[in-house]
């Protein structure tokens, strides 16, 4: 596998790399970890003539949570970081069970949680769970910084809101107002495998109430989608089995699925609203038990 | 008296010996094809046609001979004007080596670019213009089998349709009247799906053409360098004796490397006409779009069974689909390779198989992926019909095969469909396998485990396949006949060099076939070199597939290690002063025997060979040896699996898996064991997820590996391997059967019986493989039988 030639430039500073991009104009881009764009190439599906690497830029490979309780992700962390993060294992339970699901060790020890955001593909885990969780995307421009919500980062497949000369610098998990819990479910063919359907949930609850109800759908569309009235269905009640098996269904009904070989359409709705009701019935479980 | 060595200890039979060949492949100094830079050497790239069905009304290569770098531009125009547009294949047809008239499937070879570096390469190929005329596209076997279907190979002068034949044996009447005496009638149809055997290393050849002494060498990722050098002879028609093919370290085979395809010949032709090296590596698309695919296979069968459970008879027609081009590697006598060795196990007094091939437009080759030539789709056929007709007796899964497998006392076995059977224990492996599962305990779960919803099943799967092919008379590949070969030298400090005409591929030839020495010659293993792959210094052999380097190359090794001891003898009996008849051999030595206190080593004799030998004799210890072995070997294998599936998911999990082997004597049980386990890993692949398919428009889904799934070790369950039952084969010269595919043959059909168990009461009777999730479940929640080819669906 041969790429097209390409140029290759490696920024030292967040302020070289934007030079670099902007005089590269729609031809430049950024590697990250490389874990989806060095396959394209590849494959020749993309044949971009410059490449700005980031991974010599100091500073860019933290995750931490601030004293506000908010978590900040660094473009140059690695699944893997997350995936053996303390940090998340302790404070955010619906991270901390996608990070092991993304690819294979291999693909972990390399790709970035940022770069997947950017990548936008539909069945990236990432977009899911940081949609449900209702962050943001820090983008680096030339005139400075703006933040924009995850929400609005993904226009369509394979598409981000950046601009050409705009580096993502960090991903903002906003600190939940209540208790946390959550979960991700993926089903895979095997491991390494992109999600056939992928479900993402976050919830915040002040004794048995959910105060706050994040649900997001992986490959099950043209982009990843917000299940938003399956939220709605959750905010403000307690999680009983009526509740849990409404939202199941209203997840269901908002996906989008195709049938492709990875299955029928049917049967990917069908796990969505099973993987909907297993999170969010695991989460009733435990406050059972608690209780 | 001296102590007798002790075999284990020099590493000879039964020794678990450290593979010799890991000792480079884990320090990363292995040496294969694309390790080889030669001076001056170039770069080919292949470009494949991105249809499936199509005239070529254009192509212009003039803006990719514009590139510089670029050396030359192959298209199909130009190797007809050499006669080599098209080849023959091995199995009496032809394919194209570059598409002149029409492409055939998709990825086809239309032309390739040889440049100063890959790179180049590559962008020539996208520089050069082709205009395509969309012709209707056949998928399936069926639909090439309608009578408007349009004719693929319309190069063929004779070519009415698609058919490429139709085959049959055994006695159909004979089976009509046995159907007419059943009680019971039982029948499945099933689809075995086109897999690959997508070795990690893609095919690939260095070509050097040398004018001043006119030889040709290539370096290339053969099974079967010595096929290839004749191949070579008689398509570029060169004097054979100025051809070297040199296989070496092979990142895996599988029965993908035995085909002579495009890329080599085009990369001979332009080492020839550019007088330089030309290296041509294929990628992974190209492997797994191109190059010999294994099954695809649509098998329909019945049994004619008696109340209480004895078979009657057997009846089976197969709808095989061959690709564009009949190129599958197998005996030429037999069309559908050896398919027709279903249910030799069991005692089927009568018996049928007819069998039909069609093209399609999709990659051509049939190869034996890890089977032996198409006995892979004949043991899963027959151990899932045995699942569905003792379902449809109501009998005990374990009941019907003691009912119907071959006794002890039967052998020698002939089958009804011309087989002969020499040796085997079935029933001691079968009991042993239900002893190790928990059989009885298990069926007692299951049925607790049904009241609380959840779905356990177990599958049997028990099966005896042929290996070792030939015998000469019967096997042959286009006429080539099918023994092997072994020469040996043995140095004057007793030292080894021993050849084959074989060519492992991971499977320890190196190690195993010095064990072979050590235990006919006391010559410690480690004191024998093995060399393969050389056709200017290995015996001529047939190479390795099928399972055949033990029972044929390993006789061979075993007899000229023989006929080099019969030699040792004399020189012993010179050494000692006594007579020839005198002599008695224990391992590693000759003694007097009526004084055996006086001895000499056989590395002794190996000195006097060079130094002291009598009056009158040759010098030097070596010699080769030709084996036909006098029939196939024919080991047994008991699988049982067991499962639990989700039925909210349909995602299944296997919880046990025991496998007995009984491959005769094993040579080196460690080897035995990985090459069991690999086996059953590939086994659990086809059950589960590997597998390629095509769209409507003969797109192939599955050209990388992120459509086309191998499990990783991380979704491999454990393997619970038993070698307790052993066999020898009694015309093999050590006894071994072969052992290299038992495990891919008869356990895909285990896991599957699992599953299917699993689902009983929902009047599911077959799900086709790949067992994927959305297909068991499909299964369970509407109830029916999820068959055929795995569709790629469109929007739903
Ligand atoms: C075998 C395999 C299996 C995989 N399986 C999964 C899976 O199961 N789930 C999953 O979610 N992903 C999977 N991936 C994708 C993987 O997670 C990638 O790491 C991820 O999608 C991209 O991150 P990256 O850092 O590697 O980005 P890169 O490949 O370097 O970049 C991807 C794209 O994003 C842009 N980009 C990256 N970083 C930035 C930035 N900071 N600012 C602006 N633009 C940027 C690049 O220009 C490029 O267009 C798999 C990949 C492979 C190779």
């Amino acid at each position: 596998m041969y790429p097209s030639r390409f140029r290759y430039e490696a920024a030292r500073s967040l302020d070289q790399a934007v030079r670099l991009l902007r005089d590269g104009g729609d031809e430049a881009k950024v590697l990250a970890g490389g874990q989806s764009l060095i396959p394209m190439m590849k494959l020749r599906f993309a044949s971009p003539e410059l490449l700005v690497d980031i991974n010599n830029i100091p500073g860019l490979d933290y995750h931490h949570a601030d004293p506000d309780g908010s978590i900040h992700v660094g473009a140059l962390c690695r699944h893997a970081d997350l995936e053996h993060s303390g940090l998340l294992q302790s404070r955010q339970p619906t991270m901390a069970a996608a990070a092991p699901l993304i690819a294979d060790p291999l693909v972990r020890n390399r790709g970035t949680l940022v770069g997947s955001l950017c990548h936008a593909d539909p069945q990236g885990d990432w977009a899911s769970v940081v949609l449900a969780l209702g962050g943001s995307i820090v983008a680096h421009g030339p005139d400075g910084r703006r933040t924009i919500p995850a929400a609005d980062f993904v226009l369509g497949p394979f598409e981000n809101a950046l601009a050409h000369d705009e580096i993502a610098v960090e991903a903002i998990i906003p600190a939940p107002r209540g208790a946390p819990a959550g979960g991700y479910l993926k089903l895979e063919r095997r491991v390494g495998d992109f999600a056939t359907a992928g479900v993402a949930v976050a919830i915040e609850t002040d004794g048995a109430m959910v105060t706050r109800a994040g649900i997001a759908l992986t490959g099950v569309g043209g982009s990843t989608i917000k299940a938003t009235a399956a939220e709605a269905a959750l905010t403000g009640r307690p999680l009983t089995a009526e509740t849990i098996a409404e939202a199941g269904r209203l997840a269901a009904e908002a996906a989008q699925p195709k049938s492709d070989h990875r299955g029928s359409a049917t049967y990917k709705r069908h796990i969505v609203r099973t993987f909907v009701v297993r999170i969010l019935g695991r989460i009733e479980g435990t406050q059972e038990r608690a209780a | 008296m001296t102590q007798a060595l002790d075999e284990i200890k020099i590493g000879g039979m039964g020794a678990s010996r450290k593979r010799v060949e890991d000792n480079r492949f884990i320090r990363g100094k292995g040496n294969y094809t694309d390790d080889i830079h030669l001076p001056g050497m170039l770069h080919m790239e292949i470009l494949r046609s991105p249809v499936a069905h199509a005239r070529i009304t254009r192509i212009d290569a003039s803006k990719a001979w514009e590139i510089p770098g670029v050396h030359l531009v192959l298209t199909g125009e130009m190797m007809a004007t050499r006669n080599l547009a098209w080849m023959p294949t091995l199995s009496y047809d032809t394919q194209a080596v570059l598409a002149t008239d029409k492409v055939r499937f998709q990825g086809q070879e239309v032309a390739c670019v040889i440049a100063d570096d890959p790179y180049i390469a590559k962008d020539a190929c996208e520089a050069i213009e082709i205009d395509y005329e969309p012709l209707p596209v056949v998928v399936n076997p069926m639909q090439a089998g309608e009578p408007d279907a349009p004719i693929i190979r319309d190069d063929k002068e004779n070519q009415a349709g698609n058919v490429i034949y139709d085959w049959e044996v055994g006695d159909a009447e004979g089976t009509d009247r046995a159907f007419e005496q059943a009680d019971v009638v039982s029948r499945l149809q099933l689809h075995y799906p086109r897999s690959h055997p997508s070795p990690i290393e893609c095919c690939g050849s260095i070509a050097d053409f040398n004018r001043s002494t006119s030889k040709l060498t290539v370096y290339m990722t053969t099974q079967a360098p010595h096929i290839i050098r004749a191949a070579v002879a008689l398509v570029a028609e060169l004097p054979e004796h100025m051809i070297r093919i040199i296989s070496p370290d092979i990142g895996g085979g599988f029965g993908n490397k035995v085909p002579v395809y495009p890329g080599y010949v085009c990369s001979i032709l332009a080492s020839i006409l550019l007088e330089r090296p030309v290296k041509w590596i294929e990628d992974k698309t190209g492997n797994l779009i191109s190059t010999g695919f294994a099954r695809d296979v649509y098998l329909d069968g019945e049994l004619a069974l008696r109340r209480d459970g004895k078979i009657l008879g057997m009846r089976m027609r197969t709808l095989a689909d061959h690709g564009a081009f009949f190129s599958d590697a197998q005996p030429s006598k037999f069309k559908i390779g050896l398919m027709h060795s279903t249910f030799g196990c069991y005692d089927v007094p009568v018996a049928h198989l007819a069998a039909r091939g069609l093209y399609t437009n999709k990659a051509p080759g049939g190869v034996a992926y890890r089977c032996s030539f198409r006995v892979t789709e004949a043991m899963f056929f027959q151990e899932r019909m045995m699942h569905a007709a003792a379902n449809d007796l109501g009998m005990d899964q374990a009941e019907f095969r003691r009912i119907n497998l071959v006794r002890d006392d039967q052998f020698p076995h002939r089958t009804p469909l011309g087989f002969l059977l020499d040796s085997g224990q079935y029933g001691a492996c079968l009991e042993l396998g239900l002893k190790a599962v928990g059989y009885e305990d298990f069926l007692r779960q299951k049925e607790e485990a049904r009241k609380n919803g959840r779905l356990l099943g177990i599958g049997i799967s028990t099966m005896s396949e042929p290996l070792g092919a030939g015998n000469s008379r019967e096997y042959d590949i286009l006429g080539i006949k099918m023994f092997d070969s072994a020469e040996i030298r043995v140095h004057m400090t007793g030292k080894a060099l021993l050849r084959t005409g074989a060519r492992g591929q991971g499977q320890g030839h190196e190690t195993t076939w010095a064990q072979i020495v050590a235990h006919e010659l006391g010559i410690p293993a480690d004191d024998v070199t093995v060399e393969e792959g050389d056709t200017d210094t290995a015996p001529f052999g047939m190479g390795t597939y099928a399972s055949r380097s033990t029972p044929v190359a390993g006789a061979a090794i075993a007899m000229v290690c023989r006929k080099v001891r019969a030699k040792a003898r004399k020189l012993a009996a010179h050494l000692l002063e006594v007579s020839e008849e005198d002599i008695e051999w224990e391992l590693g030595r000759f003694y007097v025997r009526s004084a055996p206190d006086r001895g000499v080593t056989i590395q002794e004799c190996a000195m006097a060979a060079y130094s002291n030998m009598p009056d009158g004799m040759e010098p030097g210890l070596e010699n080769n040896a030709y084996y036909d072995p006098p029939n196939l070997t024919w080991p047994f294998a008991c699988y049982i699996v067991t499962v639990e599936v989700d039925p909210e998911t349909g995602v299944w999990d296997v919880l046990n898996m025991v496998a007995v082997d009984d491959c005769g004597v094993r040579i080196n049980p460690m080897i035995v064991e990985g090459q069991i386990m690999g086996g059953l890993t590939e086994a659990f692949a086809m059950s589960s997820m590997q597998f390629i398919t095509f769209d409507s428009e003969g797109n192939c889904i599955g050209s990388n590996y992120m459509d086309y799934l191998i499990p990783t070790s991380w979704e491999t369950p454990g393997f619970e391997l038993h070698g307790e039952v052993v066999t020898p084969c009694p015309h093999h010269p050590i006894g071994a059967k072969g052992v290299g595919e038992c495990a891919a043959v008869g356990g895909p059909a285990a896991f599957v019986n699992a599953v299917m168990d699993a689902l009983a009461g929902t009047g599911v009777r077959n799900i086709d493989m790949p067992l994927l999730p959305d297909r068991v479940w499909e299964a369970i929640t509407e109830r029916h039988d999820v068959s055929g080819a795995p569709p790629v669906r469109s929007d739903g």
